[in-house]
């Protein structure tokens, strides 16, 4: 994939974030889908976070009732069109699949998205509005864990309304994920989907800045975060201001709203970071036609947190991979970058995550010649909203009754990333999915109470 | 190498493996073709005096999952080629291939003289032997052929005697599944002076419909008619109706084999069970003529491995095991063993029993894994092999034998000695 030449003809470009994974054919798809077992009580559905009903979507793929396959699938995954291109499936169901013993294990992600696109392409109408009840729910941001309350909370007759700051519903699905994994269309479905129930979208609506959160918790029944993580961090070193450092996130963001830039052609590109949105950087940057493309991480590849299916990709695309070593400043020439200086790492004791500490080896500075440098190195936390709606937190992190998403203030709920801390759930879609279906419940739940003890 | 060569009423053949009277055998370039391949015989397409007219569509499929062409089924008659055009080819085949069996098959109106002068014709090219086609169930039976006559003791045994007054070869009489007892029709023919019988032929189907027009499968201009059933589904049924022959002494002639015969460890099967020879035609419409190389091989490999010279050892070796429920030992006791190893935690032998069965599977959390173990009670096990049945993993559930410590006892065994008694019990 790393190219030689200077110039590509846009075309090429576009061609480039073309999704990479090609559906299955249609009969392709039916024998698959015949050789799924049909297992009872099969382990895939345990290991699938919104427990999906697998074996029946399945077997509905084999008896050709693929209206009905995608309503199995989504009715326990608001955004399972989604989740069937960007689910870890190799540790989820599929690594589940009993088959793994005797055969090899059902292509359960792709059937997901045979039957998913099926309902795409024929603009199925899966799920209906409940009677409305006459409560209000707001929800804060339209990712996956906003969007799958939502479809919840309509379903069982709520006025749902979600703000959301950007222009469009899915959240990272939509910005943050690489168009050649997850196009924009499919988020974008799913968002529809939960539009068709009734729920109000109020889009470039920031909470906080644009209306009070105060006004919402008074306005509504309940409010639900569901607002993610916040921005790629500074790394706090020399040169970080220089023309040339981006961050990973808007950087993919570009590639999925704007005009795709040929800045990157034939030129040089440091990746910092070695999670998935770091592999996502990288591999957009070789794709956009950069020259060389390097991931630098502190510690090594059994520490990183990418999936090992998005690092066998990136290193197919070309890219390559530089463990132990850490960023310690960025040279420039008249504004621009040239270079980065960094510093070679060993691993120390483990921290209390159980990831052993990098520590930088004295003199052992580097330098490699760069013409951009790509911040991977995680998300921040929405800490402004959270303290604008005077939740306790730890670390930025709200502070969440278990099994119900009540934070420390009655009627405010909070799912998704912004809760996500490491060693407690994982930061996939579908996690979020599923804590936003939970969330709504919770929310019925408390409120149903609420009425009854009136 | 084991001697293929069998023998079948007089008409010899290379191998068993020949190719039902059906489309693959239209034409003289078809069987050429075939004999090319390796089929040691063919019975031609269904001759007659008057060739007739055909329609379209005549063909169908079931297909299951994604197996294709489970079962088969046609709307077509007999040939709808001029006699004369049929028999200067059937002589320049025998011409070219002297040492294969081809035999002619025959369907004319019932009437004496119509009989005798297509044998006559026939014999004249030099065929191997005649096969009186009293099976086909469509078109040919609405006119008083077929199955019209396969289904008519009396007219099996009349028309069989028409063609014995004048055939100098041997006569083989091809039986209809569709009837109630296929003993009756098979005696028919033996009491006709038939040399052989073969079976079976289609059966009575219909294929299905289609869910989006609602008309049936298939269809002609809109309308469907029931068509002949064959393929791998039918083999069942006709390895029955052939047993149930083999066991008949009243029946008591050699036996050709046909229905749902696909690879050569269906044709052993039917060997086994009574047969001298097979006819095979789905799968060869399904694969082409190519199959026979691997059924003729495989059969070969097969008899050598177990040490067999001849291919006609195995004839009707397995056929004094097939008897009536009454002769089963009533004392004779297995139950399902699962093999932890070999498990792979689907739990179908589970929901099987649990839902259809005797409920005697258990899921138990092991204590000392955490996992989940599938679990046989075996007092409870009633051995009906369910459980093995659903079972995606060969050779992990076992049906074991287990010892009662009574003799052998047969339900037949079991009545005669109650009445002996002079008891009296309804208990089945």
């Amino acid at each position: 994939m790393a190219r030689e030449q200077a110039f590509i003809p846009e075309k090429d470009l576009y061609a480039n974030f073309q999704e990479v994974v090609p559906p299955l054919k249609p009969k392709e798809a039916i024998d698959e889908a015949n050789r799924c077992l049909f297992c009872y009580d099969a382990p895939c559905i345990k290991a699938c976070p919104t427990g999906i009903d697998i074996p029946s979507f399945i077997k509905k793929i084999a008896t050709g009732n693929l209206y009905g396959s995608a309503k199995t699938i989504m009715e326990s995954n608001p955004v399972g069109a989604s989740c069937a291109r960007v689910c870890p499936t190799s540790e989820l169901c599929e690594g589940a699949c009993v088959l793994n013993d005797a055969s090899r294990p059902i292509r359960i992600g792709q059937l997901q998205r045979h039957a998913t696109d099926w309902a795409i392409r024929n603009q199925a109408v899966l799920f209906q509005s409940g009677e409305p009840n006459g409560r209000k729910v707001a929800i804060v941001g339209a990712g996956p864990a906003g969007l799958s309350a939502a479809r919840e909370l309509a379903r069982l007759g709520y006025e749902v309304t979600v703000y959301e700051a950007k222009e469009k519903a899915g959240g990272l699905n939509t910005y943050g994920i690489v168009s050649f994994r997850l196009p924009q269309e499919i988020p974008l479905w799913e968002a529809e989907q939960v539009e068709s129930l009734g729920v109000c979208f109020r889009y470039g609506v920031k909470v906080g800045v644009d209306i009070p959160a105060q006004e919402l918790v008074d306005r509504y029944d309940s409010v639900l975060l569901a607002v993610g993580m916040g921005p790629v961090p500074r790394l706090g070193i020399e040169g970080e201001d220089l023309e040339g450092v981006w961050e990973a996130i808007s950087f993919i963001e570009d590639t999925k709203t704007k005009t795709l830039t040929t800045d990157l052609t034939g030129k040089k590109v440091a990746v910092i970071g070695a999670g998935n949105t770091a592999i996502d950087a990288a591999t957009c940057s070789v794709r956009l036609g950069a020259e060389k493309v390097q991931i630098f991480y502190r510690r090594t590849q059994k520490e990183m947190t990418a999936y090992d299916f998005e690092y066998e990709f990136a290193k197919q695309d070309g890219v390559e991979f530089r463990w132990k070593v850490a960023p310690k400043r960025i040279l420039g020439t008249g504004g621009k970058v040239t270079g980065l200086e960094l510093i070679r790492m060993e691993l120390g004791e483990p921290d209390e995550k159980g990831r052993r500490r990098p520590i930088p080896i004295p003199d052992s500075e580097f330098i490699v010649e760069v013409d951009y440098v790509i911040k991977a190195i995680g998300q921040e936390r929405q800490l402004s909203l959270i303290d604008a709606f005077g939740l306790v937190h730890r670390n930025g992190v709200p502070v969440v009754e278990e099994g119900t998403y009540r934070t420390s203030r009655a009627n405010v709920f909070a799912a998704g990333d912004c809760i996500f801390e490491v060693g407690k759930t994982d930061a996939m879609v579908v996690e979020a999915a599923e804590q936003g279906k939970r969330a709504a419940y919770a929310i019925h739940n408390a409120l149903e109470e609420k009425h009854r003890s009136h | 190498m084991a001697d293929l060569r069998i023998e079948l009423a007089g008409i010899k053949s290379p191998n068993p493996f020949w190719l039902a009277s059906a489309p693959p055998t239209n034409s003289g370039y078809q069987v050429m073709r075939a004999f090319e391949a390796g089929w040691g015989g063919a019975v031609w397409k269904t001759l007659t005096d008057e060739p007739i007219i055909n329609v379209t569509s005549r063909f169908a499929a079931l297909h299951y999952g994604s197996q294709r062409v489970v079962g088969f089924n046609n709307i077509e008659l007999i040939t709808d080629r001029p006699l004369d055009v049929n028999l200067k080819e059937m002589a320049e085949v025998k011409k070219r291939f002297p040492r294969h069996a081809l035999i002619a098959s025959l369907m004319v109106e019932p009437k004496r003289e119509k009989w005798h002068e297509i044998v006559k014709a026939v014999e004249s090219v030099g065929v191997d032997g005649l096969e009186l086609n009293f099976g086909c169930p469509h078109g040919m039976a609405e006119r008083g052929m077929g199955s019209a006559v396969g289904q008519h003791p009396d007219l099996v045994r009349q028309q069989t005697e028409w063609v014995k007054e004048v055939a100098e070869t041997p006569v083989i009489v091809k039986l209809t599944p569709n009837i109630t007892d296929i003993r009756f029709t098979a005696r028919a023919a033996r009491e006709g002076g038939a040399d052989a019988i073969s079976l079976i032929n289609t059966i009575n189907s219909l294929m299905g419909v289609d869910l989006d027009t609602w008309l049936p499968i298939p269809h002609v201009d809109g309308r469907g008619a029931h068509g002949g059933y064959c393929g791998p589904a039918v083999k069942p049924i006709a390895l029955n109706m052939v047993a149930e022959c083999a066991r008949d002494p009243l029946v008591g002639i050699p036996i050709s084999g046909i229905g749902g015969i696909s690879t050569w460890r269906d044709a052993v099967e039917f060997l086994l069970m009574g047969a001298s020879g097979v006819q095979v035609c789905t799968a060869a419409m399904h694969h082409g003529f190519r199959i026979v190389e691997d059924m003729i091989d495989g059969l070969n490999n097969y008899l050598d491995q177990k040490g067999i010279t001849s291919v006609m050892d195995i004839v009707g070796k397995s056929v004094n095991t097939y008897s009536d429920w009454g002769n089963l030992n009533l004392n004779y006791k297995i139950v399902a063993r699962i093999n932890e190893e070999k498990c792979i935690n689907c739990n179908k032998c589970h929901i099987a029993c649990e839902d259809a069965s005797h409920q005697c599977i258990d899921i138990i959390r092991d204590a000392q894994t955490d996992k989940l173990r599938v679990v046989v009670r075996e007092e409870d096990c009633v051995g009906c092999n369910l459980c093995q049945i659903v079972c995606p993993v060969d050779g992990t559930i076992q049906m074991v034998e287990v010892p009662i410590g009574k003799p052998p006892l047969t339900w037949n065994q079991r009545q005669a000695a109650l009445s002996a008694n002079g008891s009296c019990s309804n208990e089945g």
